[in-house]
């Protein structure tokens, strides 16, 4: 089996996670869908560490991010597809 | 894999098992620490539970200390206990309460008598039942007289991925046998409450559920001066890749796999309507919650971690695992089970919630956790408000 890069937990979800200790700016890299077993595949755009998620389509400010299906935050700055999703461009609903 | 039916355990006097056999010298307050510090220094086999608190609390908070204090000592985990006291009425409380399971428990306080005497008179006792409880035997119990607690720390997204559901694997096996089972953490349910509420399994139970949690948030909205983004997630989060606190609660959510909670437990109370899932209101720090879940009478404790909390409880040994391959690599004596390959998708779900039912069974049959090993035991009292 190819090594997987990123893992996506849902189909609905617009992040993946890094799974391996890093990605550098424009591998390709191979993406793991875990909810039907499919796979996909990314130019990552960003150097990113693993845990931390990639943009899987372009979200504009104020866009919802999706993960294991679920809303978990708003997107504050505009994130091109294959960026690094994070504090700095993402923040929570609650508080 | 079949999941063995027995494990060896210490049957006590109420029909509980125990997967440890500790005489423990408890102190009601802050000020009798270093009487029950010193007693156990003197006689092998016991072990003290210093902590900070036990003066002046009144109402609920002074009921939550009773309730921890009584629930640490009727623990099966405890085969026999002392209770060290400033005076004699709260310790007679607390012995009278543990005394209900028939296990040995005897009182004293240091008012009018000093701690010198105090310490030699405690000894001679706390010797007594250090050599008694040293001739119990494990015996082969049923697995079902396993009650497990889960609680996660220092997360990241690889628990989320693979060492949450993972213990959601050994939930989803375990709980058909009669095991059982407590989750928490109730701030960091935020973002995923009414998911969580969903999985109550009557009404009532969604009901008590929705109630604590909104509770929790009312007074997290009235105390906060500013946002929580600082401390939930935590900087060690926010390393691991966990951007907000939705993401956080997704990914602790996990840990229950499919399963249903029957009830919503106080903290540090004990469940009462059979084997299941219980929900217990608690802290989201480590060692508090799992404080309250030993005293609940939980006798196992699951804790997967992502960036790597260190955590330990004195009488509830506490299983780490991690699906993080760097945690697993720079912090290896911290982690009992290792499930990275999850991450690499060399093990499945299946085969890692296998391999910790496994882990769990040898350390309910003595085997030491890392945690132990190391003389972790983080005793900590929950505090609902400022004493009196």
């Amino acid at each position: 089996m190819a090594v997987t890069d990123i893992i996506i937990h849902d189909e609905k979800d617009n992040v993946g996670v890094v799974v391996i200790e890093k990605i550098t700016p424009k591998q390709d890299c191979d993406c793991w869908i875990m909810e039907n077993d499919k796979s996909v595949k990314i130019q990552s755009m960003d150097e990113i560490p693993l845990g931390h998620k990639i943009a899987m389509t372009d979200l504009n400010e104020g866009d919802t991010i999706l993960k294991y299906g679920h809303d978990i935050g708003k997107v504050v700055k505009s994130i091109k597809k294959g960026e690094h999703v994070h504090v700095h461009n993402v923040k929570t609903k609650k508080w | 894999m079949e999941i063995p039916k027995t494990f060896l355990g210490y049957k006590r006097e109420d029909g509980r098992t125990g997967t440890r056999n500790h005489v423990i010298i408890l102190p009601v307050d802050d000020i009798s620490n270093a009487c029950a510090e010193a007693v156990a220094n003197n006689i092998k086999g016991t072990i003290a539970l210093p902590h900070s608190y036990g003066r002046l609390q009144f109402g609920a908070d002074l009921e939550l200390h009773f309730r921890t204090m009584i629930g640490t000592g009727k623990n099966p985990n405890v085969a026999a206990v002392i209770v060290i006291g400033i005076e004699p009425k709260w310790t007679k409380r607390i012995v009278d309460a543990i005394a209900t399971t028939g296990k040995p428990v005897e009182g004293f306080s240091i008012e009018g008598v000093g701690d010198i005497d105090t310490i030699a008179r405690v000894s001679k006792k706390a010797q007594e039942f250090s050599i008694w409880a040293s001739e119990k035997q494990r015996e082969e119990r049923p697995i079902s007289d396993l009650w497990i607690s889960v609680k996660c720390g220092e997360s990241d997204t690889t628990s989320g991925l693979a060492s949450n559901p993972t213990v959601g694997n050994l939930m989803d096996k375990l709980e058909p046998l009669g095991v059982h089972l407590c989750f928490g953490e109730t701030s960091e349910l935020t973002g995923a409450e009414t998911v969580c509420e969903k999985r109550g399994k009557t009404p009532e139970a969604q009901e008590k559920f929705r109630k604590t949690w909104s509770s929790y948030n009312d007074f997290i909205l009235k105390e906060a001066t500013d946002d929580l983004s600082e401390s939930q997630p935590t900087a060690g989060n926010i390393a691991g890749g966990l951007t907000t606190i939705e993401e956080k609660a997704f990914g602790n959510f996990q840990k229950i796999g499919g399963c249903k909670f029957i009830d919503v437990l106080e903290p540090a109370e004990e469940p009462t309507k059979g084997p299941g899932l219980y929900f217990m209101d608690t802290s989201s720090a480590a060692a508090e919650c799992v404080t309250l879940q030993a005293a609940g009478g939980f006798n196992l404790h699951l804790f997967p971690t992502g960036q790597g909390n260190i955590i330990g409880n004195p009488i509830e040994p506490v299983v780490k695992l991690t699906a993080n391959p760097l945690t697993a690599r720079t912090m290896s004596e911290h982690i009992d089970v290792d499930v990275s390959k999850i991450l690499s998708r060399e093990m499945n779900l299946n085969e890692a919630g296998d391999e910790l039912i496994k882990a769990t069974i040898r350390v309910a049959n003595g085997r030491l956790t890392c945690a132990e090993a190391l003389g972790h035991r983080e005793f900590v009292m929950t505090k609902l408000y400022r004493s009196a």
